[in-house]
């Protein structure tokens, strides 16, 4: 248990959830020719999910000097990274980015777009790149387009391994090499400079793979000689772009700008406004320590932070530091296959059942695992009793408290896709007629909502690779130059 | 009694790692931030209580003063998205803090 010393009063003046919605929607701030000035646009918060045209007219109007995009997580799970694909969809993806490229392409505006492809593995910056290549064709548009891989190989991490320059963030399993040949994409996120070097290199348009988030945002302004502690921050912030601010969208465009010692956020949207609370609010969003926050190189310290509403719905922050680390540690992400899924969804109405499901169940598996194939198993059974504790497992306080209906999904994860067929099957017609003590509805247990009852969910994947890697910032990250013709 | 609906802004959970989550509590008014702070209302022994873990399971409660918030923060019991995972994001782990009653001085 912690609890952080305040550095310095922090000023909160203004209260949340103020919204002035007479206010013109962005006027251009203006700030004094003689103070050297960064604005970003950043578009939307996760590349595909899409912005209102008419926000992203007002933040062009303020002249940005970047426009920069995250496309990525690890939210969606270990599939995206797993599988090679991605978990935003393609026309999406295509609409945004033919908005983006025309946008700046036309008007000499770097664009930079971290995380490509959701999970920023080979497979997902290559997929990005064909949109890109696509739309570039489509829209007569003739660019300087970086591409800068983050794909690890497999004998890095060994290496690393061997030599002790790796190490386990919290809860990550121990790792060993057949963990390691069983990722299928390992992924490091790139800090700044290898964006930084595709940009020194002239690219008018940097696709990267996987991107710390704020590095996207961060890497031009640093190079000109802005703040990498505010820079940063600020990339942390306009990552997410008008999550930041009061309401919330995901899907709408804000606009950051850096000066000398402080960075201002600009709502580019008349339904929404920054306050010094919603800013505050956002930098704990996914964090675990909201306080300093690591990344590649170095640590984000907010404790001197502040907060301070300027009016028209904008907020400067200031006293964000960056300290660099002794030692250069990159963050990488890997995923492994472990089987196949089917899945069953029923319900069930019958209060007896209701009354007895959990012992129920329990025999249910002890039936099908006598029925099942010898060498197979029943240890990926899992049975997600909604009305009862389905999203919280133990952590239910609430588990016996009695319902009126549960919905049941039979998830059957098994080594191969018969192998999960079998299981969901067996487990679903098992239930289906279980004759469990005071049955007195002997027709069926279950009320299935579709025929065919059971479904193929595909592969199944698990997060096994979350660790630092000491490495030197540019070696994992290949940069390609390619001149896109119109 | 009084619960956090009552005076919270925020009350919410979301994964930090595919490993781990964290639960945001942020408050409306600086006061009654600073009551809980000052009392250390928020501790292990409540999450465990609340939760039905052991008070070691519990990694970090942070008080963080810019947003007037309490980041509380716990391992997931599946990674993320694993086999036999319950919550991929994790955004559905709050609503315990919801059903604490406390009471706030006068």
């Amino acid at each position: 248990m912690r609890n952080l010393p305040e550095k310095q009063p922090v000023t909160i003046s203004v209260l949340p959830f103020e919204v002035n919605s007479a206010r013109p929607p962005c006027a251009p701030r203006r700030v004094a020719d003689s103070v050297a000035r960064f604005a970003i646009l950043s578009p939307t918060a996760i590349l595909g999910y899409g912005f209102p045209e008419d926000s992203f007219a007002r933040g062009l109007a303020c002249n940005p000097d970047l426009i920069a995009v995250d496309a990525g997580s690890t939210d969606p799970g270990p599939y995206y990274l797993g599988s090679g694909k991605s978990f935003t969809d393609a026309r999406a993806v295509r609409r945004d980015l033919a908005l983006l490229l025309q946008a700046a392409v036309g008007r000499g505006i770097p664009l930079v777009i971290g995380s490509a492809g959701g999970a920023g593995a080979g497979p997902h910056l290559e997929w990005t790149v064909a949109i890109v290549r696509e739309l570039a064709r489509e829209l007569r548009l003739a660019f300087r387009l970086g591409i800068v891989r983050a794909d690890v190989p497999a004998a890095t991490v060994l290496e690393g391994l061997r030599n002790g320059r790796l190490s386990a963030l919290s809860g990550a399993p121990p790792l060993d090499a057949d963990t390691v040949a069983a990722s299928g994409h390992i992924v490091a996120q790139m800090g700044v400079e290898p964006i930084q070097e595709a940009l020194s290199l002239g690219c008018d348009v940097v696709v990267a793979g996987r991107a710390y988030d704020p590095a996207v945002f961060a890497a031009l302004p640093m190079m000109r000689g802005f703040d990498p502690g505010l820079a940063l921050h600020l990339g942390k912030i306009l990552e997410c772009a008008a999550i930041a601010a009061s309401p919330g969208s995901g899907s709408d465009c804000a606009l950051g700008i850096l000066e000398a010692d402080r960075f201002i956020l600009q709502p580019l949207s008349g339904e929404r406004v920054f306050t010094p609370t919603s800013v505050a609010a956002h930098t704990l969003y996914e964090k675990s320590n909201p306080c300093v926050l690591p990344g590649p190189g170095g640590d984000l310290d907010l404790r001197a932070v502040r907060f301070d509403a300027l009016g028209e719905g904008c907020v400067a922050v200031s006293g964000s530091r960056f300290t660099p680390s002794p030692r250069y540690c990159l963050k990488l992400e890997g995923a492994r296959r472990v089987g196949y899924r089917s899945v069953a969804i029923a319900g069930v109405r019958d209060p007896v059942m209701i009354e007895g499901i959990e012992s129920i169940l329990q025999q249910v598996r002890e039936r099908v695992r006598a029925l099942l194939p010898p060498g197979e198993s029943d240890q990926g059974l899992c049975f997600h009793v909604y009305g009862r504790d389905a999203v919280m497992g133990e952590r239910e306080p609430l588990r016996r408290q009695p319902a009126h209906e549960l919905g049941i999904v039979i998830d059957a994860v098994a080594a191969s896709v018969a192998a999960a067929d079998t299981l969901c099957s067996l487990t679903r017609s098992t239930l289906l007629h279980f004759g469990y003590p005071g049955r007195i509805a002997t027709a069926g247990n279950l009320a299935f909502p579709f025929s065919p009852s059971d479904l193929r969910a595909g592969e199944v994947y698990e997060f096994c690779i979350y660790h630092l890697l000491e490495a030197d910032p540019l070696g994992l990250f290949p940069v390609e130059v390619h001149e896109v013709r119109a | 009694m009084t619960r956090l609906s009552d005076i919270a802004r925020v009350v919410r959970s979301k994964n930090t790692s595919p490993f781990t989550y964290a639960l945001d509590i942020m408050f409306r008014d600086a006061a009654d931030y600073r009551t809980f702070k000052e009392r250390d209302m928020v501790d292990a022994a409540l999450i465990s209580r609340l939760y039905g873990l052991d008070e070691s399971e519990v990694l970090d409660i942070i008080y963080f003063d810019p947003a007037l918030a309490i980041k509380i923060c716990l391992p997931r019991e599946v990674s993320s998205g694993a086999p036999g995972d319950r919550d991929v994001y994790g955004a559905q782990q709050h609503a315990p803090l919801l059903l604490w009653e406390f009471e706030l001085p006068a």
